[in-house]
């Protein structure tokens, strides 16, 4: 029953769809203040690489080494978002452009390929892997055990932020201050608000939720380092926050969507079903377009929740 | 929590900043990079040293410089020409190596006829390729208002799947038949080869010398037609320009479509110059179409500008393959090209403000 290939796509979409969605919530969040950061390859990618140093060098039980890693590989892309941060907010450079910058300076070709091979990180699997866990005994469960039960640490934590940021984003004053910030930064400065402490912690917020999805694929995925290794899921994080509308719930199952399309050439391939690898390769990038294109056509065309200030710098000196 | 940082507007830009901000930017990433260097133990002025002599220290460096400028300046242009009037097409990448598929076929299929004529059909094809690929992303953009900056990326992957298809998943006409352990592209005749110029005893490929003229067109086509005109008007009020009558849709497709065709000839150049087949796997480790980004930001998004930057920039690419070995490691390069990038943007700001220290005395 559990080697159904249904179940099995399910699980590894969900398994494939975590990184993807730390990416996204991380995003989501930065939107939502106003800041487009298109730094998330470049992010996630140094979190991989500084997660994978951490896993090798930090002494300690499993356990404590694993949470490090993570917590290292959340700090640099936080880092690494900071700079985005004092670029767009403090010298209001072009937020594009400085997105760019950070993905090219950090990706696979840049800092990120630096520091693997002053490590020389690529040498050696990553000591302490993020395990897939049996929770509670229900593994085993037909169907839903291997899809809810089977899965790592980080995808229950990715449940929980969901949920924490859907509350924090709706139901709370911060989270309605900071969507003022996002929609109209000077109704919002006229409120009392700090606008640019607001953009500030919530890029950076970003940043560290984009290193959690890279350490997860150092250390869950493929448990070693290549360079350019996330090939293009942090791109395909900000495409699902487009189609998520900016909410939550919407990217946690767009996430998954395309966690089983990633998933699905390999799945297939272990099965010997034989569809064309290149095909199945090329699938969750035709399908960001295909997407992409059905939601900014027709009835979406307001680009519902869409933060008005996306992109936008502000000048308090200029009003 | 006030930033001790303040940016007063400028009311006039001094002229003398044209020149200054480049030179404080390159100043800026070189201070950076040093600094990252120290911190991983490396002597930054050594490093440097060495990537300015094997960059273009001899005729051989100088030789190896142009042959790695010369992609750039095709991807630089193709970012310059839709960055400068506001279009985000990230996609040179995915363009050039269409344009070396399309300049290939017929680079194969024509090598026995008479070079000129071979070249001239590269070129073509490179064009119509790669500019096809980008119309593509054009005309989502201007039809469906798709997010640019994501589709041209995505159809990056989505060309490099295909060289994969083509020359290591298939049997395709690319593919050289007698590669069988290690699938490789099927090599050009050699009367298909680009001939090289020689300038004081530097040769320089052929693809270098169509950069300058097409960077000089383009840049004339900006400045001096009207086409240019109502392009520059669609970039600085999109409102404006719709009551002025323009046709907007139709000229954002022309300018991604343009774009896309210079970064296939970059393609054609590529396979006709340097490397005589389709080469999947080098062009995708290349990387030449996010350098062309950088490229063109330094360039401050003049086409003709980019091919002296990608001069710069080649012969620190090419200082990097030189060097490359344990101790000069591989992604240090780019590291240092991302941090150019990063200086050039924000060197921007200086153009525009005048950045004050705020007393911190000062009650507010």
């Amino acid at each position: 029953m559990n080697s159904n290939l249904l179940v099995i796509i399910a699980a590894s979409a969900v398994f494939y769809g975590t990184p993807i969605l730390f990416a996204a919530l991380g995003e989501l969040i930065t939107e939502r203040s106003g800041v487009l950061n298109l730094g998330v390859e470049g992010m996630m990618l140094i979190g991989a690489v500084t997660g994978v140093w951490a896993s090798q060098h930090v002494p300690g039980t499993s356990w404590f080494v694993v949470l490090a890693s993570i917590v290292i590989g959340a700090t640099a892309g936080g880092l690494v978002a900071a700079l985005h941060a004092f670029l767009v907010i403090t010298l209001r450079t072009n937020q594009t452009v400085s997105g760019l910058a950070i993905t090219i300076f950090a990706g696979g070709l840049g800092l990120s390929s630096y520091f693997a091979n002053v490590w020389n990180v690529a040498a050696k699997p990553a000591s302490h892997p993020i395990r897939v866990l049996d929770v509670a005994g229900l593994a085993d469960t037909p169907i839903i055990g291997p899809i809810l039960f089977h899965q790592t640490i980080l995808t229950y934590f990715s449940w929980l932020l969901v949920v924490v940021c859907t509350i924090y984003l709706f139901h709370t004053r911060i989270g309605m201050q900071l969507r003022a910030v996002g929609e109209s930064p000077q109704t919002a400065d006229a409120m009392g608000i700090n606008v640019v402490k607001y953009r500030y912690i919530h890029t950076i917020i970003g940043g560290i939720l984009a290193g959690v999805g890279g350490v997860y694929y150092s250390l869950a995925i493929v448990p070693t380092w290549v360079d350019g290794m996330t090939k293009g899921a942090g791109w395909i994080a900000i495409a699902l926050v487009i189609f998520g509308f900016w909410r939550p719930d919407l990217t946690l199952a767009g996430a998954y969507l395309f966690g089983a399309m990633q998933s699905l050439s390999l799945t297939l391939k272990a099965r010997n079903v034989h569809i064309n690898g290149d095909i199945l390769d090329a699938l969750p990038f035709v399908m960001t377009i295909v997407v992409l294109v059905a939601v900014s056509s027709g009835w979406a065309h307001k680009r519902i929740g869409a933060p008005a200030a996306l992109g936008q710098p502000y000048e308090r000196e200029e009003r | 929590m006030r930033s001790p940082l303040r940016l007063e507007r400028r009311l006039s830009q001094p002229r003398s900043l044209r020149w200054l901000v480049p030179l404080i930017s390159i100043g800026a990433a070189l201070v950076l990079g040093s600094i990252l260097m120290l911190l991983t133990g490396k002597n930054p002025i050594t490093v440097f040293q060495r990537i300015v002599e094997s960059g273009f220290g001899s005729k051989t460096a100088l030789r190896g410089s142009l042959i790695a400028a010369t992609p750039l300046a095709f991807t630089g242009m193709c970012a310059a020409i839709t960055f400068r009037v506001g279009i985000i097409n990230i996609g040179g990448e995915g363009q050039f190596f269409v344009g070396a598929i399309g300049a290939s076929l017929v680079g194969l299929a024509l090598g026995g006829q008479p070079t000129a004529f071979t070249i001239f059909a590269m070129i073509v094809m490179g064009m119509l390729f790669g500019g096809a690929y980008a119309a593509l992303v054009g005309v989502l953009k201007a039809r469906f208002h798709t997010n640019e900056i994501i589709t041209s990326l995505m159809l990056n992957y989505l060309a490099g799947i295909l060289l994969n298809y083509l020359i290591f998943n298939s049997t395709s006409y690319w593919r050289d038949p007698r590669s069988i352990g290690f699938p490789a592209g099927k090599p050009l005749e050699a009367r298909a080869w680009w001939p090289k110029f020689e300038l004081f005893g530097v040769q320089i490929p052929l693809g270098f010398l169509i950069a300058i003229v097409l960077g000089s067109l383009v840049l004339f086509l900006y400045r001096r037609t009207r086409f240019g005109f109502e392009v520059g008007v669609i970039a600085d009020s999109p409102q404006a320009a719709r009551y002025a009558g323009m046709n907007t849709r139709w000229k954002i497709i022309a300018v991604v479509t343009l774009s896309g065709a210079i970064a296939g000839i970059g393609g054609a150049s590529d396979v006709g110059d340097f490397r005589h087949i389709l080469d999947a796997k080098g062009l995708q480790l290349a990387g030449y179409g996010y350098t062309g980004i950088v490229v063109a930001a330094l360039a401050r998004f003049s086409p003709l500008a980019a091919v002296g930057v990608a001069v710069v920039i080649g012969g620190l690419t090419n200082a990097g393959y030189a060097l490359q070995g344990p101790d000069f490691q591989s992604g240090l390069v780019g590291t240092l090209q991302g941090l150019l990038l990063f200086t050039a943007v924000a060197g921007e700001v200086l153009t525009r403000y005048r950045i004050r220290l705020r007393r911190t005395t000062t009650a507010s």
